[in-house]
């Protein structure tokens, strides 16, 4: 009888979820609102694998496969996430996400 | 430094608090929940499992408090190798191999230089404010029990796992023929991004140049 439960690894997802929903929504630095997205991500991509874990009899990798497309759309969305952080700091002088609200100089 | 021990203290105090309650949840409240057979000792993997839990954990309440961006990136590296050991845990260590070469060698060094690029060094402290600390404990103190118990009181339909096993093989199988088409689609999205990310990053960085032609 194995310990580890499919609750210990959605317990681990959820305080992965609720910590970067707090960094995404208490920082001002844009750059820690992507790590809080990029925490929110991890969060569920570990939810995705547990549950294609202990709920797929058969043995099936289809939560892994769908874990690798949400890694893909992970690196992508931080990659032009970190441009726009870029170019807003190039125009604003400043990366607070509350200096940046106009959508032109 | 010596302004920012007494934060980074409670942050640290404050992460011990979410492990330690994280594990009490693990080893106590969860067996009484959960129908869990014969009460065999714990073996050496479950102690493994909840010290990477608790790695995660602490490097995930790093990057929400810590008011040093560094740290917080620091946190984050945390998190993300946590991440992938339990990835191991759940049998899918091309999964772990992937979380570590994507997101420790690509988007953290990413995040990394992003840190250096924007922010000056030397107000690096008061670079990473927050909105307020008792606001994120209200959004946490909201969330956080609502998806435990969500997690720990649903029947959930599981299988008992089966041991440890390659998934390398499979995953390949899966990509090309079942996901076939997000696959190619995801390289065209991944080419996009390259351009974009190219292009908008570079359109600003010599705002004062003379253009010579219009």
């Amino acid at each position: 009888m194995t310990h580890l439960t499919l609750t210990h690894f959605l317990a681990v997802g959820a305080l992965l979820f609720a910590l970067g929903l707090v960094t995404v929504a208490t920082r001002r630095n844009a750059v820690a609102v992507l790590m809080g997205v990029e925490l929110i991500l991890n969060g569920a991509n570990v939810n995705l694998v547990a549950f294609n874990r202990y709920s797929d009899p058969s043995g099936g990798v289809s939560g892994q496969v769908f874990a690798l497309f949400v890694i893909v759309l992970a690196a992508a969305e931080a990659a032009v996430g970190l441009a726009i952080v870029l170019a807003i700091f190039q125009s604003f002088r400043s990366i607070d996400v509350r200096t940046a609200d106009t959508m032109r100089e | 430094m010596t302004r920012n021990s007494p934060r980074l203290g409670l942050a640290l105090l404050l992460a011990v608090l979410v492990a330690g309650f994280l594990a009490y949840f693990g080893s106590e409240v969860l067996p009484a929940w959960i129908p869990s057979g014969d009460r065999a000792p714990p073996r050496l993997a479950d102690y493994l499992f909840y010290a990477v839990a608790a790695l995660t954990v602490a490097g995930a309440a790093g990057v929400a408090l810590s008011r040093n961006i560094l740290w917080s990136a620091i946190g984050l590296l945390m998190a993300l190798l946590g991440t992938g050991a339990i990835y191991v845990f759940l049998s899918a260590d091309f999964l772990a191999v992937t979380q570590l070469l994507v997101y420790i060698g690509g988007v953290l060094v990413l995040i990394l230089f992003a840190v250096m690029l924007t922010n000056r060094i030397g107000d690096v402290d008061v670079s990473n404010r927050s909105f307020g600390l008792l606001g994120g404990l209200a959004l946490f103190a909201a969330v956080a029990p609502l998806l435990l118990f969500v997690a720990a009181l649903t029947p959930w339909r599981s299988h008992p796992a089966g041991s440890l096993s390659p998934t390398t093989a499979a995953i390949g199988d899966e990509f090309l023929s079942r996901w076939l088409l997000p696959f190619e689609v995801a390289s065209v999205v991944l080419l996009a991004t390259l351009i974009g990310a190219v292009v908008m990053a570079r359109k600003e960085l010599k705002p004062e140049e003379p253009r010579e032609t219009p």
